[in-house]
């Protein structure tokens, strides 16, 4: 049970998230940190069972009739994600508490917060490939609510309803591949699937499922061409982008390609697709890296490289390169976590994030200096960093490969990393050091709460880089079993002696070191090739802008405005559909009913009642009165539902014919005053589509009660409403149970309707107030 | 400017007509009626007093946002949905009080369901109506 309670405390914590920061005040991130802190704890005493080969198994029934349900399964792999979710998610949010300090905003922000780390650590969690989907688009969900979180500022919503589009549209063609697979390996348990072989690269659906998921892969984890997204996002609150669009969300793409690699990997469909897009990004995202000003960017596009360098990694697919994965990905999200962190705080205390007018720093904030030099080191890849490590361990697992392209990739890595490694020098060394600019502000250090983070991430990469064993067997090689079943891995170590991933290691930073001294003579050469109109954002934004126009042509061609064409072409439909049903069908024998006596005067007098108003109100020249008798019409009718037996339909209309007539009331004052402009060909052309309609009730109503009623299921619906359901009114046990998923879309789109009607009409009330103003 | 007659009739109309949404909403489960009809009954009940008095003392009147209405009635539905699984049952069986409570009768997930219905059926009816109401209002000034 305790799984469960990981994930949903998360959730529960969110929605109580602003009144606690509202009592706690200046406390709140330190308070709320206490359960990403307990989790991590709890996940920590875990980790000798995992490492042991064991795993944490608890299945919740949700919706078993459709395979959905709330499993949740802890192996190797799960537990380096959860663990990183966690750990840096308690870091993060004692670091908003100083970030955001003073901001109202904070509860909202906190909660976002909260509202992601749930949705994160249900997506690793899961077991089952519909709640995984689930989560995982709550996560996109929440990644839109956050970097939208200045929500007044057209630039942050724009970049979040790309983020959004982009990641929730992969998560769509997943969730197509999810469906795909499910059915054709007829299990929506991941683990079964993979324990059992219950789906293989030799299946039909193959390429079909191998295309969609890795579709949704690579649009969470900003693979090209659907990178743009990424940089964009750095619109949101820095304490964002260093948790989501570094350290956690971003890798969900990369934990869904290691999760799929028993199911999919391994063929060479596989390795042709993601080892070359991730190759592509890699180079693509080191080579903007290094170009940009801001430091926010700049640390984006170098995440980019760097999650194509996993993918990479992944597409190789061998247990080294997973091995070599999995460190990176470690290494990555302490260091990234925490210059992203340092980022944030320097730009809190200077006023700005442009590289260009930043500098002088060190005195001014030693401690910040510190996390960002050694977070950078481990960045750049230099010895004795983890991310030395996991660069070594990269070189190593291609030497291992046989054949022409890892050479190719080799070269790629190598340019890859050496400009990581530009960046990287860019980001500690540009800030801190050289002459001090001008500023906004007198910099100052950042508060405990804001260096507390970077400094112990930073210091993690650090201690893991000097004694790998602590996270070797624990960690790593859990979570390289648990994608690809190995049993001998290497060990982690930080001397390998003088051997060829040692060279290029030296080569890599030799490079580096060339570029960063060029830095300015390369970019008057590089300038032109970046700034063109091309490119998958272009396309992006062209794509969005034509579907909002041919929905404004579309709009304005079924919606007009006149309100006789839509009754036109209502009525007009249902006539011919219906209609065109009777022409196939043998009408049954219908014999009327035309003893008088078996009508009663009531029945009697309301038919008459209906026929006379429904001929005065075409003839009536005033609107309000044509609508008071439409209304007398609708009480008769709800009458007679009475007089038949059926209350509840007689409830409903006499309520509705109420509100309806108020709500044609309402709006008839803004009608023009009553006038017969229609020509006589069209008056005609109504009188037929009326008398068309008029016969075809008739007739369905002749039909209907001659056919005599055959209802199977009525009697078991009324038992069980009793016996199970506990109502006796089986209309409404119908409505709030046995079809209460029915209900609850259309209360839903009730609400939509609704809020469409406040909107439209305000927007329209805003306009007239300022005429000047067109938009 | 509406009748005395009118204004005067709704006052004394509203809390009737009120209780009897509730009733209606109450005894939906064994006899006719229900969340949906009863939010209807509740919504003409505050219409009416808005046309007599305008949207602004009705607004006070109900004093919750019609748009807020919405979100809670939404939310409870949803809770209804999930409560059960709490009790590892599946998603939305109904799970029901040992005892009825007395006056409102027996309660469970299903009622609040129910209880979801109607405020959004309240909620949304009322927002369409106020809304068009005030862009008479306006034009009328």
């Amino acid at each position: 049970m305790a799984l469960p309670l990981i994930v949903f405390s998360g959730f529960l914590l969110a929605l109580i998230a602003a009144v606690i920061a509202h009592v706690a005040r200046r406390a709140t991130g330190w308070l709320l940190a206490l359960l990403p802190l307990g989790i991590f704890a709890y996940l920590v005493r875990l980790i000798p069972a995992i490492a042991d080969g064991q795993t944490v198994v608890t299945e919740i029934v949700w919706v078993p009739s459709l395979k959905v349900n709330l499993t949740f399964n802890l192996d190797g792999l799960a537990l380096l994600m959860a663990l990183l979710v966690s750990g840096i998610g308690a870091l993060i949010l004692i670091y908003t508490s100083g970030y955001m300090r003073d901001d109202p905003g904070i509860g909202r922000l906190d909660a976002y917060l909260l509202f992601f780390m749930a949705s994160m650590l249900g997506l690793v969690l899961s077991d089952n490939l519909f709640t995984l989907f689930i989560f995982w688009e709550l996560t996109s969900i929440s990644s839109y609510l956050l970097i939208g979180f200045k929500y007044r500022y057209q630039t942050s919503r724009d970049a979040a309803l790309q983020a959004l589009l982009v990641t929730a549209g992969g998560g769509l063609a997943m969730l197509a591949g999810f469906v795909l697979l499910s059915a054709s390996a007829d299990s929506a348990t991941i683990s079964t699937i993979i324990n059992d072989n219950l789906f293989s690269s030799s299946s039909s659906m193959y390429g079909a499922v191998l295309i969609l998921i890795l579709l949704g892969a690579f649009a969470k984890s900003a693979q090209f061409p659907f990178h743009f997204w990424l940089p964009n996002a750095m619109e949101a609150p820095t304490p964002v982008s260093a948790y989501l669009h570094s350290a956690t969300m971003v890798k969900a793409g990369i934990y869904l390609l290691a999760r799929f690699t028993p199911i999919l990997g391994g063929t060479t469909a596989w390795t042709t697709i993601v080892v070359s897009i991730g190759g592509l990004t890699m180079l693509l995202g080191a080579y903007l890296a290094w170009q940009k000003r801001d430091l926010k960017r700049i640390l984006a596009y170098a995440t980019i490289s760097v999650l194509g360098t996993i993918v990479l990694l992944l597409g190789i697919g061998t247990e080294l390169a997973v091995e070599a994965a999995m460190v990176f990905l470690l290494a990555h999200a302490l260091y990234k976590g925490a210059l992203f962190m340092v980022a944030g705080s320097v730009d809190k205390a200077a006023g700005t994030r442009n590289i260009d007018g930043l500098g002088g720093l060190l005195a001014k904030m030693p401690v910040t200096f510190v996390a960002a030099l050694v977070a950078g080191l481990s960045m750049a890849g230099l010895p004795p960093l983890l991310g030395f490590i996991a660069k070594e361990l990269e070189y190593d697992a291609l030497l291992h490969e046989a054949g022409a392209y890892p050479v190719l990739v080799i070269v790629a890595l190598v340019a890859a990393n050496a400009l990581v490694g530009v960046a990287a020098g860019l980001v500690v060394i540009k800030p801190f050091f050289g002459r001090k600019p001008m500023l906004k502000r007198d910099p100052h250090e950042s508060p405990l709460s804001m260096w507390l983070g970077p400094l112990l991430l930073a210091a993690l990469g650090l201690l893991f880089g000097l004694m790998p064993a602590l996270v070797d067997d624990t960690l790593i090689v859990p979570a390289t079993v648990a994608v690809t079943g190995a049993t001998e891995l290497e060990h982690l170590a930080l001397w390998h002696g003088l051997t060829v991933p040692m060279g290029l290691s030296v080569l890599t930073i030799g490079l580096a070191v060339v570029v960063y001294l060029l830095r300015n003579r390369l970019q008057v050469m590089t300038k032109r090739t970046t700034s063109g109109r091309f490119g998958p954002a272009h396309f992006y934004e062209w794509s969005l802008d034509w579907m909002l126009r041919s929905a404004d042509k579309l709009t304005l061609f079924l919606q007009n405005g006149n309100l006789r064409v839509y009754l036109n072409v209502i009525i007009g439909t249902a006539v011919l559909l219906v209609g065109s049903v009777f022409l196939f069908y043998t009408l049954p024998d219908m014999t009327l009913n035309t003893d008088i006596n078996d009508v009663s005067v009531i029945a009697a007098g309301l038919s008459g009642m209906i026929i006379v108003a429904a001929i005065s109100a075409t003839l009536f020249r005033s609107r309000l009165a044509a609508i008071a008798v439409l209304g007398v019409i609708g009480y008769s009718i709800a009458i007679l539902f009475l007089l038949f037996g059926a209350p509840d339909l007689a409830m409903t209309q006499f309520s509705v014919e109420t509100l309806t007539v108020v709500v044609i009331v309402l709006v008839i004052w803004k009608l023009p005053y009553f006038e017969n402009l229609t020509k006589r060909g069209d008056r005609i052309k109504d009188v037929v589509i009326a008398v068309a309609a008029g016969l075809l009730m008739t007739l369905f109503v002749l039909v209907i009660t001659a056919t005599p009623l055959t209802s199977q299921i009525t009697p078991d619906i009324v038992a069980d409403s009793y016996l199970i359901a506990k109502g006796r009114n089986v209309v409404n046990v119908i409505l709030v149970d046995f079809r209460g998923v029915d209900t609850f879309g259309e209360i839903t789109v009730l609400s939509v309707a609704g809020i469409g009607v406040f909107v439209l009409s305000r927007l329209r009330s805003e306009k007239r107030r300022r005429p000047d103003d067109d938009g | 400017m509406p009748s005395l007659i009118l204004k005067t009739a709704a006052r004394y109309l509203l809390p009737l007509l009120l209780l009897f949404s509730v009733f209606v909403l109450l005894r939906g489960h064994n006899e006719p009626g229900g969340g949906f009809t009863g939010g209807l009954v509740a919504a003409s009940a505050f219409a009416l007093y808005g046309i007599a008095y305008g949207v602004d003392r009705a607004r006070q009147v109900i004093r919750i946002s019609n748009r807020d209405l919405i979100g809670i009635g939404l939310l409870l539905a949803a809770i209804s949905t999930l409560l059960p699984l709490f009790f590892r049952d599946a998603f939305m069986e109904g799970e029901w009080l040992a005892y009825p409570l007395p006056a409102i009768g027996k309660v469970g997930t299903p009622f609040l369901f129910d209880l979801g219905v109607y405020l959004v059926v309240v909620g949304v009816v009322l927002t369409i109506v106020f809304t068009l109401a005030e862009e008479q209002e306006t034009v009328e000034m």
